[in-house]
Formats: C-alpha cells, structure tokens, sequence
C-alpha cells in the first residue's frame, strides 16, 4: 500500500483570512472567526446527519443532539490543530473534514444502543443478501458460498474469522465493530483485505474461480 | 452478473489500496482537487482505489464532498 503525489500549494485568499482571524491577537477578530466556523461546521454537520440518517438507528431530535456534539468537538480539534494545516487544500475543506469524521464517528457510537444484530451471531444464511445476490441465483451459488464458508473456518485465523464474520456475513458497520472492539478502522478493513485475499486465492486453487488478471490479487 | 462475478467483484483487492488512514488524511485533497473539476483518481489512485472499496471511507467522502459543492455557486 502505498501513498504518492501529496503537494503543498500556497493559500488562497480565504484560507489566510481564516488562519489570520482564527489566530489574531484581537480577541474580538478571534471570536468572532470562531463563531463564523462553529456556525459553518454546525450547518455542515446537521446535512450530514441527516443524509446519513436511512444508515443509523439515530433519529430525531438525538440526531441534531450529534450532529452539535459533532460539530463543538470538531471546532476544538481545529483549534488545536491549526498548526498543522499545510495549505494543501482550501481551509475550509480541511476544517469539514473534522466535522465529518466526527458525525461518522459517533454514529458508528450509537449503533450498540440497539443494534439489529449481536456480535458473533454469524448468520451464514445472510450471506448471499450480503453480498448482493439476486434470490433466484440462490440456489446456483450454494456450492461456491460453502466453499467460501469452509476457507473461512479453515484457513483464516480467529481473530480474521471473528472480524470477517462480524463484518461480511452479520453486516455490523465497519466503524460499529471498531468502536465495539477498541480498535482503529484501518486495523478492521486490513484483516478484511487480507482475509478477501485469502479466500479468493483457495477459491482459485479450488477451481471454483478463475486466475485474477495482472494488477489484482 | 452471475453468482461467481458478484463474489469475484467481492474478493478482488486492489494492490494500490492506500487502507483507511492514509486516505482519510487526503481526503480534503483528493475531495478539492474534484471540486475544482480536476482528476483526482489520475493523481492519487492509491486513494481512488480505497475509496471505492471501503464502504465507511468511500461515506465520509460522500459527506465531505456534498458539504463542499453544497457551497459552491451554482453554474
């Protein structure tokens, strides 16, 4: 996995009127930016949760409650970090990014309030709905979804198995089971990657899929 | 598409795949580079592929890009 291209541009207009205001010795200047921003990543914040809403067991007035929460934990986190803004996007757009992550986070939070399934139900027969079967290609893919659910218990270690479970055939939202288990989403969706790669090697070996082409595994 | 390419699509992994931490740190890049109506995918495929692949990074990427357009004139 690699990353490549990342550049430093020089500010726009409105990025350094942002950095200027929101660092002025003026504490009227100062609060008065932070209001702005407060009231910028609230409004960003309550579109957000509700284009998310049809995804979460939140609603209502509880949905709002997150969507300020989101957007007062964003504002202190851009606050702290205004050093570390490089100008390799517009101001703004690095200040959303905070409140955005925040309403992902805390309704990846509220989903063990009352979550429609418990961890470690593995309920095998979802699977081909998970997946996106069609019901009439059911039946057709029972042999290969047994194959896939025999690589599953032999070849991949507990702690895949338990997170593969968890997310592909139980269908817990990735960011759920990291709240749920302490650990950084990126942890989750490696042992995803890995364990997607395991299994299509033994279903290629098995016969039951062809060789990927050049540039996929 | 029959049962083995919906399980194919399922399995296949992308080798440029950035994983969730590095494209959630480009994210506000890779989202202004296609505000600004450039090829951010050309630039940065190591995040395109992610992003297409992990559902949570490829939503907060939908949420930060409709809040950006959202404020952008209308043509």
């Amino acid at each position: 996995m690699q990353l490549a291209g990342s550049s430093t541009r020089e500010l726009d207009e409105e990025s350094a009127s942002w950095l200027r205001r929101l660092v002025s010795a003026a504490s009227a200047e100062r609060q008065v930016a932070e209001r702005e921003l407060h009231d910028r990543l609230l409004r960003i914040a309550l579109a957000e949760v509700r284009r998310r809403s049809a995804s979460t067991p939140v609603t209502g007035p509880e949905l709002d409650d997150v969507a300020h929460q989101a957007a007062s934990d964003a504002m202190l986190a851009i606050l702290a970090k205004l050093a570390e803004f490089r100008g390799e996007s517009r101001f703004i757009t690095w200040a959303y990014r905070f409140v955005i992550l925040e309403v992902s986070s805390k309704l990846g939070r509220h989903y063990w309030r009352n979550p429609p399934v418990a961890l470690d139900a593995a309920q095998w027969e979802r699977l081909p709905d998970r997946l996106g079967l069609d019901p009439h290609q059911y039946a057709e893919a029972a042999g290969i979804l047994a194959e896939v659910r025999h690589v599953v218990d032999t070849e991949l270690t507990d702690h895949q198995r338990r997170i593969f479970i968890a997310i592909v055939v139980d269908g817990i939202p990735l960011n759920a089971l990291a709240e749920k288990l302490d650990l950084q989403r990126n942890a989750i969706y490696k042992v995803i990657f890995d364990a997607r790669r395991k299994i299509r090697r033994a279903l290629v070996a098995n016969g039951y899929l062809d060789e990927p082409e050049a540039g996929q595994r | 598409m029959n049962e083995r390419e919906t399980l194919e699509r399922f399995l296949r992994t992308d080798p440029r795949d950035v994983g969730c931490s590095e494209a959630v740190a480009m994210l506000h890049v890779y989202v202004d580079l296609i505000a600004a109506g450039q090829n951010a995918a050309d630039r940065y495929p190591g995040v395109a592929a992610h992003l297409a692949a992990c559902g949570p990074c490829g939503d907060d990427f939908a949420g930060l890009l409709a809040a950006v357009t959202s404020e952008q004139p209308e043509t």
